[in-house]
């Protein structure tokens, strides 16, 4: 960027406060991993040394939804375990982003069955969908690309409403499909 | 040293005559009626020439047409002989009562409340017969009436709005 060479030569930069903080949530997608079946050994090789998420600053995987900013639901989700997964997405502070790993997550895949939600968009806000059985680790990262890309174009952070409603979560319409 | 099928039908034969032999695969079926099914269970169990201790499965088929129309299965092992065999019941009606085995095998318990709760078969004398895996009140909305999601007349993506979903949250709702 050359950035530090303008550092150096005028000691200041100039920019906006929005600016910074959506490039540092652009950069620090902290994702509340939610594996609920298979897909779940995928996305843990997305977050170890083979494809190193950390590359996009997403490394710090918190088993916790309350430090999380994004919902990777990444399985089969059955009506039983749908409360559970809208439980864990109303703890997540906003703003927040849900992503769809799968076929079992997006749309019930091959378990067309009485006990399968035919899709986790039936009762959450997602933001984009990974298509595959299971998708590969590169897929995944394409869809953290993705949240990022839609951080830094649609999202306004509210700087004067830190910790309480903040929540500019792109709408519906603007799904990604990929 | 497997258990030859001489001395099981031996053993069986001992309380109850009639049974039925269904084999395939070298693998065996004795087929009972469900009112000799406690007999028939204690004696393969306490017979030390089968010493069936181990209960691995309990399960049910739904054969949708005839006169028996269920029919529960029950998957037994003997650790002493390393040998498997399977028995049959078949039941009558569209819902049926079965004995229960939890007094001969305590695993029982769990395998009969999953197969009352995916096929409706009732089974007398267990101690805790509820729902397993769906909710207590999964019933026909429109009916009102309880439904067994393994038959084979249950459609296959269930009856609309059996099972509840979360809401939409609110927040985004309007869109
Ligand atoms: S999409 Fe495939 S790999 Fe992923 S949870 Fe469903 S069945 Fe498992």
């Amino acid at each position: 960027m050359g950035l530090d060479k303008v550092i150096e030569k005028q000691g200041f930069i100039t920019t906006s406060i929005e600016a910074i903080l959506k490039w540092a949530q652009k950069n620090s997608v902290w994702p509340m991993p939610l594996g609920i079946s298979c897909c779940g050994i995928e996305m843990m090789a997305f977050a170890s040394s083979r494809f190193d998420v950390a590359r996009f600053g997403s490394e710090v995987f918190r088993m916790t939804p309350r430090q999380s900013d994004l919902l990777l639901v990444a399985g089969t989700v059955t009506y039983k375990m749908a409360w559970v997964v809208r439980k864990i997405y109303d703890q997540m502070p906003d703003p927040k982003w849900v992503v769809s790993m799968g076929v079992c997550a997006s749309t019930g895949g091959m378990f067309r069955s009485y006990s399968v939600v035919q899709g986790i968009d039936k009762f959450l806000p997602v933001d984009a969908y990974i298509s595959g059985c299971p998708p590969r680790p590169e897929a995944v990262i394409k869809a953290l690309m993705t949240i990022q890309e839609k951080i830094k174009k649609q999202h306004k952070p509210d700087i004067f409403n830190f910790g309480k409603d903040i929540s500019k979560t792109p709408k519906q319409e603007n799904i990604d499909i990929f | 040293m497997a258990l030859p099928k001489e001395k099981i039908f031996e053993v069986v034969g001992s309380v109850y005559e009639n049974f039925g032999i269904y084999e395939h695969r070298n693998q065996l079926s004795i087929i009972i009626p469900p009112d000799r099914l406690q007999e028939v269970c204690l004696t393969l169990k306490d017979n030390p020439e089968t010493s069936f201790d181990m209960l691995i499965d309990i399960t049910a088929i739904d054969w949708l047409k005839g006169e028996n129309r269920f029919e529960t299965v029950y998957f037994l092992y003997s650790n002493k002989y390393k040998s498997r065999l399977r028995i049959k019941v078949p039941l009558s009606g569209d819902y049926p009562t079965c004995p229960s085995v939890t007094n001969i095998w305590e695993s029982a318990n769990w395998y009969e409340r999953e197969t009352y709760d995916m096929y409706g078969i009732k089974f007398e004398g267990h101690p805790n017969l509820r729902r397993f895996y769906m909710p207590e009140d999964y019933a026909d909305p429109e009916t009102g009436e309880p439904i067994y999601p393994l038959r084979k007349d249950f459609p296959l993506m269930g009856i609309p709005d059996s099972l509840p979903l979360p809401p939409y949250p609110e927040k985004y709702s309007e869109n």
